[in-house]
């Protein structure tokens, strides 16, 4: 009882530390969704924590920010053409990488592991560096503002880091279980589809969160490599809701967090596949 | 079914030379095991066969077919792991059929195969289970399932029993050796346990470094081991070797070490007259020493005086052990007799079954 209780306490400045965190990453979330509702001369004048002084003022609130940026602009559109850049360029390096880390695993080829080493390199190089190099050749090759240009720019700057990930991952499965299905009967490839990927699951789905999210949020390659505005996602057009001298920010609230909700969605409906242990069974221990 | 042979097969890695020369002859429907320490080459010459590793030198047939070269899928064996190796995200049924079904068998004659295979190990029930929810005994009877299912023409385990606790292993020992009975087939089995090599072998092949020191069935193994590693390592507690010389006295050749001085048999005397004044080693196992109280004839010439240093009576037997000049002896005893830590105890020797080793080469020289 006593060292149950002595346990509970010896945790606490754990739950304080943790609270606060939460606090300071939940705050400016906070802030962000009470001022899209805010009247735009409220939200030139005072801070956002003003609206708890009176929280029972109807003069307070609005959905006009809302309207704005829902009617006043194509935000379907660029919802839309934020789906046509992520998915396809998620799918695109997942493939590949699982290929690659499926093959740095478990295939042996010559000069694997310095090959390996590169990809490792590669994860260091800032994206910034292969703009130019990158755009001379999509100019010449035609793929500049098409969608096939930002899939496979996308698809490339994730791939090192997932390419990575993945041969760890595949890495330790148990070396047991393709020497049996070999026996089996297996090949490389069926090895590869009939109990790879099966077993790589948690490692793909949190592979294709983490890289849907981040090229839902991006904004510098749509930049660079998506020129035409019918194109754009959405995160460029809600840079371009603020004008050049930073008039009208007001709009850029509510269309922030119309752009998070999707993020939010995601992660929480894919949450459980974040989930180890699914090869528990397979040897013993 | 085929027999199983291999020639000359030498496995390096790197420096390090892990099966040397190995030459071994399986029977048709014949269980052999390969037994020895940890590292001595026997899990790589049966991942030899299965087409795991590849020989750097010699050949490995099976049936007639030189199989060097030809992967594990084409060569028509199935290997039982010790780890069990299930796929975890298959349930029994899919993990019996897998193999079946990238052999493209028919649907039917699969379902047929994976529940007669599943009534022969009694796991019918567990048929829609995954591997995770099964008891240890259950995954290992699944790992067997899913070998016999594809009706190989040889089998290959790699200790299945040892991630068993003792009593199931026991019990899997006994539907091992019935399975085999019913089945016939060829099978190559490794383990470093020697009661699984002595219970389940046809024969047995004793490896250490990478060699096979004797192959041969179990019962000549235990009686006449080829050299002082064969006798030291099959039999518990293990066999006692003592220095000694041979020498010459009035009623024929002795055995004569520091603390005793024994007449040898006379069947052995042929091979060891020209040995006199040779340093060997005496052997004599643990059981083939009696206590002086439960002899009926006493023969003097047999008979060692120790000193009783430690005794662990085990309810059916009581070990002994004991010093003899400056070595150390065990000896198995009836439980009955009388003996305590710090006395002096006769034993003697029933010499038909002792050994006699050479000294620097190790090997029986009887």
């Amino acid at each position: 009882m006593i060292q149950k209780a002595l346990n509970l306490f010896s945790r606490i400045p754990l739950h304080v530390i943790i609270l606060i965190m939460c606090i300071v990453w939940l705050l400016p979330t906070l802030g962000i969704f009470v001022s899209s509702f805010r009247p735009e001369s409220n939200i030139m004048t005072s801070g956002w924590w003003n609206v708890f002084l009176d929280p029972t003022s109807p003069g307070n609130y609005t959905i006009n920010n809302y309207t704005k940026v829902i009617f006043g602009n194509n935000i379907f559109q660029a919802f839309l053409n934020s789906f046509i850049i992520a998915i396809p360029s998620t799918f695109i390096s997942l493939f590949f990488a699982a290929l690659a880390g499926y093959a740095f695993a478990w295939l042996h080829f010559p000069a694997r592991n310095l090959l390996f080493l590169a990809i490792v390199g590669l994860i260091v190089v800032p994206l910034q560096m292969t703009f130019i190099p990158i755009l001379k050749i999509y100019s010449q090759t035609g793929l500049y503002g098409s969608y096939i240009g930002i899939w496979l720019a996308h698809a490339g700057y994730g791939m090192p880091l997932m390419i990575y990930m993945m041969r760890n991952f595949m890495g330790g499965l148990p070396k047991e279980l393709f020497e049996s299905a070999f026996i089996d009967g297996a090949s490389v490839w069926t090895a590869f589809t009939r109990l790879v990927i099966p077993l790589s699951v948690p490692i793909i789905a949190s592979l294709a969160i983490f890289q849907f999210l981040w090229i839902w949020n991006d904004l510098i390659v749509a930049l660079i490599f998506m020129p035409d505005p019918d194109k754009a996602p959405i995160t460029l057009m809600i840079a371009n809701l603020v004008g050049s001298e930073g008039q009208s920010w007001h709009l850029l609230l509510p269309a922030a967090f119309i752009s998070m909700v999707l993020p939010l969605i995601v992660f929480f409906s894919l949450q459980k596949y974040f989930v180890r242990g699914l090869t528990a069974g397979a040897v013993k221990g | 079914m085929a027999e199983v042979r291999l020639e000359k097969v030498t496995k390096r890695f790197g420096d390090l030379t892990a099966v040397n020369e190995a030459d071994l002859k399986i029977e048709d429907s014949e269980f052999i095991v390969l037994v020895g320490p940890s590292g001595c080459g026997k899990t790589t010459t049966l991942r030899c066969v299965a087409g795991l590793e590849e020989p750097t030198e010699g050949e490995v047939f099976i049936g007639d077919r030189v199989v060097n070269g030809v992967p594990p899928k084409d060569r028509d064996i199935a290997m039982v792991f010790q780890n069990y190796a299930l796929y975890p995200h298959m349930d029994v049924y899919n993990n019996i059929a897998f193999g079946l079904k990238l052999r493209k068998m028919p649907k039917d004659e699969i379902e047929e195969r994976v529940n007669r295979t599943a009534e022969l190990l009694g796991i019918e029930s567990k048929l829609k289970s995954k591997p995770k929810e099964l008891s240890g005994g259950q995954r290992q009877r699944v790992a067997v399932g899913r070998a016999i299912a594809r009706n190989p023409k040889v089998f290959l385990f790699d200790e299945p029993l040892s991630n068993l606790d003792a009593k199931l292993r026991v019990q899997m020992r006994a539907e091992l050796q019935e399975l085999h009975h019913d089945l016939k087939t060829t099978s190559m089995y490794v383990t470093h346990d020697q009661v699984e090599a002595m219970t389940l072998g046809n024969r047995v092949a004793v490896i250490d470094e990478g060699i096979i020191q004797q192959y041969a069935p179990p019962q000549e193994i235990y009686d006449h081991p080829n050299n002082q590693f064969v006798a030291g390592f099959i039999g518990s507690p293990s066999m006692n070797f003592l220095s000694a010389k041979i020498t010459d006295g009035e009623e024929g050749l002795y055995v004569e070490g520091e603390g005793f001085k024994l007449l040898l048999p006379d069947e052995f005397s042929q091979e060891l007259q020209d040995r006199q004044g040779e340093d060997v080693v005496f052997g004599v196992r643990p059981e083939d020493l009696i206590a002086e109280e439960t002899m009926h004839e006493k023969d003097e010439s047999t008979r060692m005086g120790v000193h009783v240093l430690v005794t662990e009576p085990l309810g059916d037997e009581i070990l002994v052990h004991a010093d003899i000049g400056d070595e150390e002896i065990v000896a198995q005893l009836d439980p009955r007799v009388d003996v305590a830590p710090d006395q002096d105890l006769n034993l003697y020797a029933n010499m038909k079954y002792t050994h006699v080793f050479g000294k620097e080469t190790g090997n029986a020289l009887v």
